[in-house]
C-alpha cells in the first residue's frame, strides 16, 4: 500500500492559519493502514485544531469527513454538495487524493495533511517500509522476488556494492543489503548459479524520468 | 479514603480502553486535566493494555504542547487495585499540578470568542 | 598478448612485470599545484597514477580534470569514475572527453552513497551500475559505438579496471563476483587494502582454481598503517576491512614515534610475501595524505626502478 506518515501539526496549522472553515478530510484505504490519516487521525487532528485556534483567542469551525477513498471521481463527488461551505480542505490522504481534490474542486484551496512516501508493507504495527518503487518493469522474477531498485539504496543491478557489511547496507546497519537478501534467497532457492549473470542496463523510460505515466486499458475503457 | 472533589472519575474495565480521542475531547469540552490511573506495569489484567495507554498519554502529552494547552496536563499513573490511599495521593498531587498550571486556556478563549 | 589500447599499464602487465600503481585525491578547490606536488613525489616510482572521483561523496576537483594535469606532466593516469553522480550520457561523454586528451586507463566504481559526504541531500544517479559501466567502456572501445547504437568517431582506446574487495560480504559470492565482473569485460582488478595475507592468499587460490587470474590481472591493494590507532579504527569502523589482531598489537607494541615507521615495514613484507602469490600481478598502493612514503615502499619492495616500455 502507499504508505505516509502525519505532517506535524505546527506545519498545518501554518497553511490554515487565516481560514475560518476548514474540512479535514480523511480517507480509508492506505493512510487508514499506516495510522496515518484514517478516521482516527481525522478525529485527533481537527479535536487539536479547534483546541489550537480557542487558544489562540479564535472559534475556527472544523469539520471532519473521511471517504472510502480520493482516488476515485465517486467517492470525491460525496462533498459536492458541501464543499462550497469550507475555505479549505486538510485532506489526510496521499499524495494522489491531495492533488484529485485540487482537480476536482478548482477553487477550494486543498492542503496536505500526510507526507506520502513510498508502496510498501506493514512489517508489523507500528512499523512500514518501502518494497516498490514503481519503475513499470518488474524485474522480480530474475533476483528472486526481491526489488534492487527499491531495497538498494544505490539500485545496483549487479550487486553487492564494496559497502556491503554483514548483511547490511553502508548507509544504515539497520537496513538490509538488498543483494545479501537477493543472495540468499537464490541460494534457498538453489539457484545462485543465477547470481553470476549479468543484468543488462535498465531501460529508465517506463520510471519517472520517462515522464508522468498514464496506463490506458482499453479492453476496459467505456 | 478523601481525595479532591473537582475530580470526576470515568470508570473503564481497563485504561488500554482509553483512546487519544477521549483525552483530547476531554481537553476540548473544558477539562483543567486528565489522568489515566491503571494498573501496575507487567500486571496488566489484560496484559498490555496500560501499556498502551502509556503511549497514548505521551502522543496525547506532545499534541496539547504543540497546540499551547500544555502536556503537563496529561499523566499517566500506575498501582495495584488494592491501593486505595495511593489513588487518593496521585489525586492530590494531580490536582496540585493542575491548579498551579490554572485553567485550561481554551476556557477563557471560548469567552472571548463568544 | 596482444595490446588493445595505448595504456602504458596495460604494457607492463602485458610484458609480465609486476605493476605499481598509486592514487592521489583531488583538492577541495581548484589549485591544480596540489595534485602536481603530490603526482611529483611518486611519479617515478609508479606506473600509473588513480585519481579518485569525488571520494565518499565528498565534492573536490573532478577526477577527469586532474588526470589531465597529470597528462600535462607527462604522467600515466587511472581516471576513477563513479557511477553515482552521472547518467548514461555524461558518463560516455565524459569517457569521450577522456579519451581526447588520450587518458587510457579507467576504474568503474559505483561510489559511496551520498550521505556520507557534504551534499547529503542530493539526488543520486545510479543509472547504470559498475558491471554495466564496465561493458559500456568495453562496448564503446571495441565496437566503437555509443550505447544508444551510434558509431563513435575516434572510440575511446581505454584499459578498463574495477575493484575488487576479498573479504566484503557476502562469503559465498567473493569469488563469482569477480568473475562476473570479468565476464563483463574487466581488465584489471585494484583490491581494497590488504591486512590479513593468510585470507588473501586463500582468495586468490579459488580466483586461480576459476582460471580467472588469466583473464584479469589483479593489483593487491596496500595502505601503510601510520599508527595504532589507524589500524584499531579501521579494524572496528571500516566496513569490508579485515585488519587481524597481530598486526594491530604489532603496532600498539611499538612506542608511537616508531609506529609509522612499523607501519612502513608491515607494509613492505606484505608486498614482498604478495609477489610470490600466483595471480598477483602487482601492487596499488594508498598512501592517502602520506604520498612522500610510496618511493620508500616500492624501493625496500625491490619494485624499484620501474620498468620501461614504449
Amino acid at each position: 500500500m502507499i504508505v505516509a506518515d502525519k505532517k506535524p501539526i505546527e506545519e498545518i496549522v501554518e497553511e490554515i492559519k487565516d481560514k475560518e472553515k476548514i474540512l479535514i478530510l480523511g480517507c480509508n484505504e492506505c493512510v487508514t493502514v499506516c495510522e496515518a490519516g484514517g478516521k482516527k487521525e481525522v478525529g485527533v487532528l481537527a479535536s487539536a485544531l479547534r483546541m489550537y485556534f480557542l487558544n489562540q483567542g479564535r472559534e475556527v469551525r472544523i469539520d471532519e469527513r473521511t471517504l472510502e477513498r480520493q482516488c476515485d471521481h465517486e467517492y470525491l463527488e460525496e462533498v459536492r454538495d458541501v464543499i462550497d461551505q469550507y475555505d479549505a480542505v486538510v485532506s489526510l490522504a496521499c499524495g494522489v487524493g491531495v492533488q484529485f481534490m485540487a482537480e476536482k474542486y478548482h477553487t477550494t484551496p486543498v492542503f496536505p495533511g500526510v507526507n506520502t512516501s513510498f508502496m510498501g508493507v506493514t512489517e508489523q504495527r507500528g512499523v512500514w517500509s518501502e518494497r516498490c518503487q514503481g519503475c513499470g518493469e518488474c524485474i522480480l522474477a530474475r533476483t528472486g522476488g526481491i526489488c534492487p531498485v527499491s531495497r538498494c539504496a544505490k539500485r545496483i543491478f549487479n550487486g553487492p556494492c564494496g559497502g556491503s557489511t554483514n548483511g547490511k547496507c553502508e548507509i544504515n546497519p539497520e537496513l538490509d543489503c538488498a543483494w545479501q537478501l537477493i543472495i540468499d534467497r537464490l541460494k534457498a532457492l538453489g539457484k545462485l548459479d543465477d547470481y553470476e549473470k549479468i543484468t543488462p542496463i535498465k531501460d529508465w523510460s517506463t520510471e519517472r524520468a520517462g515522464g508522468p505515466r498514464k496506463i490506458v486499458r482499453e479492453d476496459v475503457q467505456q | 479514603m478523601s481525595y479532591p472533589a473537582n475530580i470526576r472519575i470515568v470508570l473503564v474495565p481497563c485504561t488500554g480502553k482509553v483512546d487519544i480521542l477521549h483525552i483530547l475531547r476531554a481537553f476540548e469540552k473544558g477539562a483543567d486535566g486528565v489522568y489515566v490511573v491503571g494498573c501496575m506495569e507487567g500486571e496488566c489484567h489484560y496484559n498490555s493494555g496500560n501499556f498502551r495507554a502509556r503511549k497514548r498519554v505521551e502522543q496525547a502529552q506532545k499534541l496539547l504542547d504543540a497546540i499551547g494547552t500544555g502536556g503537563e496536563r496529561v499523566q499517566m499513573y500506575n498501582l495495584s487495585s488494592g491501593e486505595g490511599p495511593k489513588f487518593a495521593e496521585y489525586a492530590v498531587e494531580m490536582d496540585k499540578r493542575i491548579q498551579k498550571l490554572g485553567p485550561n486556556p481554551i476556557k477563557s478563549a471560548k469567552k472571548k470568542a463568544a | 598478448m596482444k595490446l588493445k589500447t595505448s595504456s602504458k599499464l596495460e604494457k607492463i602487465l602485458a610484458n609480465s612485470h609486476l605493476a605499481v600503481t598509486s592514487e592521489c585525491g583531488p583538492p577541495r578547490g581548484s589549485d591544480p599545484e596540489v595534485i602536481i606536488k603530490k603526482a611529483d613525489m611518486i611519479k617515478d616510482h609508479v606506473d600509473a597514477i588513480n585519481i579518485t572521483d569525488n571520494q565518499t561523496s565528498v565534492t573536490r576537483m573532478c577526477s577527469l580534470a586532474a588526470c589531465i594535469h597529470l597528462k600535462h606532466m607527462g604522467l600515466e593516469p587511472v581516471l576513477q569514475m563513479v557511477t553515482r553522480d552521472r547518467n548514461r550520457i555524461a558518463l560516455q561523454s565524459d569517457i569521450l572527453g577522456a579519451a581526447s586528451f588520450d587518458i587510457n586507463n579507467i576504474l568503474c566504481l559505483s561510489g559511496d552513497h551520498q550521505s556520507f559526504g557534504d551534499c547529503s541531500q542530493g539526488q543520486n544517479v545510479h543509472d547504470i551500475d559498475s558491471m554495466q559501466l564496465i561493458q559500456t567502456v568495453r562496448h564503446m572501445r571495441d565496437e566503437g559505438k555509443f550505447l544508444g547504437g551510434d558509431h563513435i568517431k575516434r572510440p575511446p582506446k581505454m584499459f578498463v579496471g574495477a575493484a575488487a574487495n576479498p573479504f566484503a560480504d557476502p562469503f559465498e559470492i567473493r569469488v563469482p563476483r569477480l568473475a562476473k565482473k570479468v565476464a563483463a569485460g574487466v581488465e584489471f582488478i585494484q583490491t581494497q587494502c590488504i591486512y590479513n595475507l593468510d585470507k588473501f592468499e586463500q582468495w586468490m587460490k579459488m580466483v586461480c582454481d576459476r582460471g580467472l587470474h588469466e583473464k584479469v590481472h589483479i593489483l593487491a591493494g596496500m595502505t601503510p598503517m601510520k599508527t595504532a590507532g589507524m589500524a584499531k579504527y579501521m579494524k572496528k569502523r571500516v566496513p569490508g576491512m579485515d585488519v587481524p589482531d597481530e598486526v594491530v598489537k604489532r603496532l600498539a607494541d611499538t612506542p608511537k614515534e616508531k609506529q609509522g615507521e612499523e607501519g612502513i615495514k608491515i607494509c613492505i613484507e606484505a608486498i614482498q610475501r604478495l609477489k610470490e602469490v600466483q595471480g598477483v600481478r602487482g601492487f596499488h598502493i594508498m598512501a592517502i595524505e602520506w604520498e612522500e612514503k610510496v618511493p620508500e615502499i616500492v624501493e625496500a619492495a625491490g619494485l624499484y626502478p620501474r620498468p620501461k616500455v614504449d
